[in-house]
């Protein structure tokens, strides 16, 4: 057996410090099993020890709050015993060492945490990130994550209902593969991890351990160097078609009173699981390291307990129970295996041929895991730029368009959901390319919307800004459907957070989170942070991804952006500066990356929304559309695209500055369309919230026209719209 | 009228499919894989998904699974079999129809609403479709329908090429074939037109908030052809 010594724990992923606080906690030396398992439970990823501190800021309560951020997701009450349980979780670094692999064992596990909990998974999401598009990773890896993520989702039968896709320099050697998964469950019936009573039958079911993924979670939380070709043992291998039989297997056993808790094996697999279950309730727990099921010869205490491989739940059962339990488990061919029993040592203790191999106090590897003040630096709000005249003479308005139509992070990204199965399950009433995916609470009126978002140069700019920008962008997606936003899910990607800057941009991230999320109260319930998305000293831009999910009542009233009537009115509901610093429009056609993000007022942002829903509810709305990326322009193009109908927008005095008015990014406005006859009410009622609007225009057949300065035939903004993404894949 | 969809490990369409005969009227049963017998039905459905996770070959273990004997004695005495994406898969794989389904020409998983045509109507699947074109959907990484010229001549001289990928007009060509399929082949008859497998999903097409509504048209239409 390995001698375990300083620089053995420092290989394990460990500060010196911490091996002093381990050796002195245990008051020995501990052996290599029990190196492991510290290594495994004070990762950064495991342990929250950067990032605890800060995530005790953010709003996680609400009335429809079933369950907070701490357990496997977090769970929203929708009426009816209803609930929703969701979680979103980041597979960043295996996904950069092994595209379809980790991508791919992304979605398993995110799906795992949801139905671990009771749930039906019934729609995923993901937001991923890549380099340069010049870059020559950025294609395989781009093919790799949509080939990983359809694989495993297409299998299981859950659609994919959304997504957001960006390319941006910063991720060439960190890419980001968020995953999102939405589940319903019965409010009455929900699983916990808690463990619960002294000697209960252990559990372990799924798939058996193998050596893959040993060390994945210390991966996760170190930065990348030029050797990380040779992680690529670290990244789990996925098998959906098992995931799929352990979904309806756990589901079967979840129908009756047999199970005290449940938890999926995840980063970390047997370790963090126990560990997890036995913390929460208190106990000690006594597992058979010789009865786990293995999938290779001779795998040692310390790899069983470091594998992460795939599809595997650690089940505490009521006593008497395992042989009901073990049926159902034989019926879809799954291993079933006792392994150990709870008890009250309050220790985790292993045993492994008859002899004891580990034996910790459960405290030190929970509550007494290092926690870190990290020093962060504040970012400063940086100088508004000025924009003078000369900047625009060169250009033409309807250039500008067609070039920001065909940005890679606007194209439309048809190629990716093409590959993912979004009407599984039959209840997909929005389909990706939308503000936010719809499906239907299946047999009843309701549905539920998400969204998946992120903004990252906003956040990079300005970290306290866009924290806050982004929540407010998930809510306006959700409103956008005609849904009651009613929580979100975040997953938290950063740099090194030992770095004082990253630190920074990570701690105002979130308090902009915070400060968004309660004001919309519109609570933050579960989420996962990534550090370290570092290779050779460069980060990538601070990206907090929101999962949003929203409610509507009835899902006939659900809007799309299509313009649907020719003759039709358009608003935009909200007030436009013009605020151009940022801007897709600011970056990509004066080639400025400077300035400070659109700032956010929560007052508007609140009282717009929630005029907008009234007039939705009163069914005033034919589509409707948040303004985003792009500004108000792009947003009529792609209204007009979907509905394929052109738009004549009026010459209004708004419009002192036409590029400023159409690329603009200010935030809190929508477009919608409403009918002619309908104005006086629709009028009344935003004057009388005092909600800015402008008449924009009226829907017209086939043509984008303004004055004489736009006159587009909407094949052609079509065709821009979609070109790029499938161009750039085939060639 | 009385019908049975086989559950087998992988499958994903089945409660799909269960929910579509119901709402049209089929007092439907699931039936089990490992289940020795089908109880007593007018309808077998082979449903889609990844039936033992489409290893080896897609539908090839399902066809050997402890159910399909009883399918096979059903098809054989006349039986209406139906197999839906995978299950066309596994038709192809125990015999009952001829070819087999290779990975889409572009080794994409395709999801997306296709046109197709009826090309014949002398069954008890299509008699009194209302649409010659039906718009259906299509979610799948192997439905490039391939078999050698003999079969296909066969396929063309007995009129089991049952639908075809089309565009909204009807017009048969590369441009409409999702999938590198021969002839734009969607879904064939066995000889007696009691068994039919194709790609696309009507059940994921049967009310007007999907994709959209030309499962119904099919089902409708099937329910009614068996009264």
């Amino acid at each position: 057996m390995t001698k375990v010594t300083e620089s053995v724990a420092i290989d394990h992923g460990l500060k010196k410090e911490e091996f002093s606080k381990i050796c002195e906690l245990l008051k020995r030396i501990p052996n290599i099993t029990e190196l492991a398992i510290f290594s495994a439970m004070w990762n950064e990823h495991c342990s929250y020890k950067s990032s605890r501190k800060h995530l005790k800021k953010l709003h996680t309560s609400g009335k429809q709050v079933i369950q907070g951020p701490g357990e496997n997701a977090g769970i929203v009450d929708v009426g009816d015993n209803d609930a929703i349980v969701f979680k979103i979780e980041s597979h960043n670094h295996p996904s950069f060492i092994e595209p379809y692999q980790g991508a791919a064992t992304g979605v398993g596990g995110i799906m795992r945490d949801v139905f671990t909990m009771g749930a039906r998974p019934i729609a995923n999401l993901n937001s991923i990130h890549f380099g340069s598009t010049q870059h020559k990773k950025t294609k395989n890896l781009l093919r790799g994550v949509v080939k990983g993520i359809g694989g495993y989702g297409n299998c299981i039968g859950v659609p994919i209902i959304g997504g957001q896709t960006s390319f941006d320099d910063s991720y060439n050697g960190n890419i980001l593969v968020n995953a999102m998964t939405l589940g319903l469950v019965n409010k009455n019936k929900i699983f916990y991890s808690k463990a619960a009573g002294l000697n209960k039958p252990v559990i372990y079911v799924g798939s058996k351990t193998g050596r893959d993924g040993i060390h994945g979670a210390s991966m996760a939380s170190a930065t990348f160097d030029d050797k990380i070709e040779e992680k690529k043992p670290t990244v789990q291998v996925g098998d959906p078609f098992t995931e799929k039989l352990l979904l309806e297997a756990c589901l079967e056993l979840m129908s009756d009173n047999s199970i005290i808790a449940i938890q999926d094996m995840g980063a970390a697999g047997l370790t963090s699981s126990s560990v997890e279950m036995a913390s929460k309730g208190n106990l000690g727990i006594e597992l058979n390291l010789s009865k786990v099921p293995c999938r290779e010869n001779k795998m040692s205490p310390y790899e069983i307990m470091l594998s992460e491989s795939q599809e595997r739940m650690l089940i505490i059962l009521e006593s008497g129970k395992e042989d009901h339990a073990k049926k159902i488990f034989d019926k879809w061919n799954l291993d079933f295996a006792v392994i150990g029993k709870t008890n009250n040592s309050n220790k985790i203790e292993l045993i492994f041929d008859n002899s004891k191999v580990a034996e910790i106090p459960i405290d030190l590897l929970a509550e007494k895991a290092p926690v870190y003040d990290r020093k962060w630096k504040k970012t400063k709000l940086p100088q508004k730029l000025k924009f003078d005249k000369d900047n625009f003479k060169s250009l033409s308005v309807s250039n500008c368009l067609k070039k920001i139509l065909s940005n890679p992070n606007i194209s439309e990204k048809k190629w990716i959901w093409d590959q993912y199965d979004h009407t599984v399950m039959g209840d997909t009433i929005q389909k990706p390319g939308g503000d936010a995916g719809v499906v239907r609470i299946h047999g009843t009126k309701k549905a539920i919307a998400a969204s998946i978002d992120s903004s990252a140069s906003y956040c990079y700019s300005h970290p306290l800004t866009g924290g806050k920008q982004v929540v407010c962008e998930s809510w306006r997606n959700l409103i956008s459907v005609g849904a009651q936003p009613i929580a979100i899910t975040n997953c938290l990607n950063f740099g090194n957070p030992e770095k004082e800057k990253n630190m920074g941009e990570f701690v105002e991230c979130v308090e902009g989170i915070a400060e968004a999320s309660k004001y919309l109260d519109f609570p933050v319930v579960s989420g996962n942070v990534s550090f370290y998305n570092e290779t050779k000293d460069k980060g990538i831009k601070p990206t907090p991804a929101i999962g949003g999910v929203g409610l509507l009542k009835d899902y006939k009233n659900m809007l799309t952006m299509d313009f649907k009537k020719v003759g039709n009115i358009v608003f935009v509901i909200g007030k436009t500066e013009g605020h151009l610093d940022q801007s897709i429009f600011a970056k990509d056609i004066l080639n400025e990356k400077k300035g400070p993000p659109p700032s956010i007022n929560l007052f508007n942002e609140k009282n717009i929304g929630e005029t907008l829903l009234k007039l939705i509810e009163k069914k005033l709305i034919h589509s409707c559309h948040d303004v985003s990326l792009g500004g108000i322009l792009t947003a009529v193009s792609k209204m007009c695209i979907m509905g394929n109908k052109g738009l004549k927008i009026n010459n209004f005095k708004e419009l002192t500055n036409k590029y400023e008015y159409f690329f603009g990014e200010d935030q809190a406005r929508y477009i919608v369309e409403i009918s002619k006859d309908n104005i006086q009410k629709i009028v009344e009622i935003l004057n009388n919230n005092s909600v800015h609007f402008d008449d924009l225009g009226v829907i017209q057949e086939k043509n984008l026209t303004f004055n004489g300065d736009i006159n587009l035939p909407i094949e052609e903004l079509s065709d821009t719209h979609k070109y790029w993404l499938k161009e750039y894949m085939n060639n | 009228m009385k019908s049975s969809v086989i559950i087998f490990p992988g499958s994903n369409c089945d409660r799909d499919m269960d929910v579509a005969l119901k709402k049209f009227g089929f007092k439907n049963k699931m039936v089990w894989h490992n289940d020795q017998s089908i109880p007593k039905s007018d309808l077998i459905v082979l449903p889609g998904g990844f039936s033992y996770g489409d290893y080896l070959r897609c539908g090839s273990i399902a066809s050997k699974s402890k159910i399909i004997k009883s399918v096979i004695d059903f098809a054989n005495s006349g039986g209406l079999v139906l197999g839906i994406c995978n299950g066309f898969q596994i038709l192809t794989e125990t015999g009952l129809l001829p070819g087999i389904l290779q990975h889409n020409k572009y080794l994409n998983f395709i999801c997306k609403n296709v046109f197709i045509k009826v090309k014949n109507k002398n069954n008890k699947y299509f008699k009194n479709i209302k649409k010659e074109i039906l718009e259906l959907h299509i979610a799948h990484n192997e439905g490039n329908f391939f078999c050698n010229e003999k079969e296909l001549k066969i396929l063309e001289d007995n009129n089991q090429i049952a639908v075809t990928y089309c565009d909204s007009d009807g017009l048969e060509n590369d441009e409409n074939n999702p999938n590198g399929t021969i002839k734009n082949i969607a879904g064939i008859f066995n000889k007696s037109k009691n068994v039919l497998g194709m790609m696309p999903h009507p059940e994921r097409m049967i009310d007007k908030y999907l994709s959209g509504e030309d499962g119904s048209l099919f089902f409708e239409n099937l329910l009614g052809n068996l009264k």
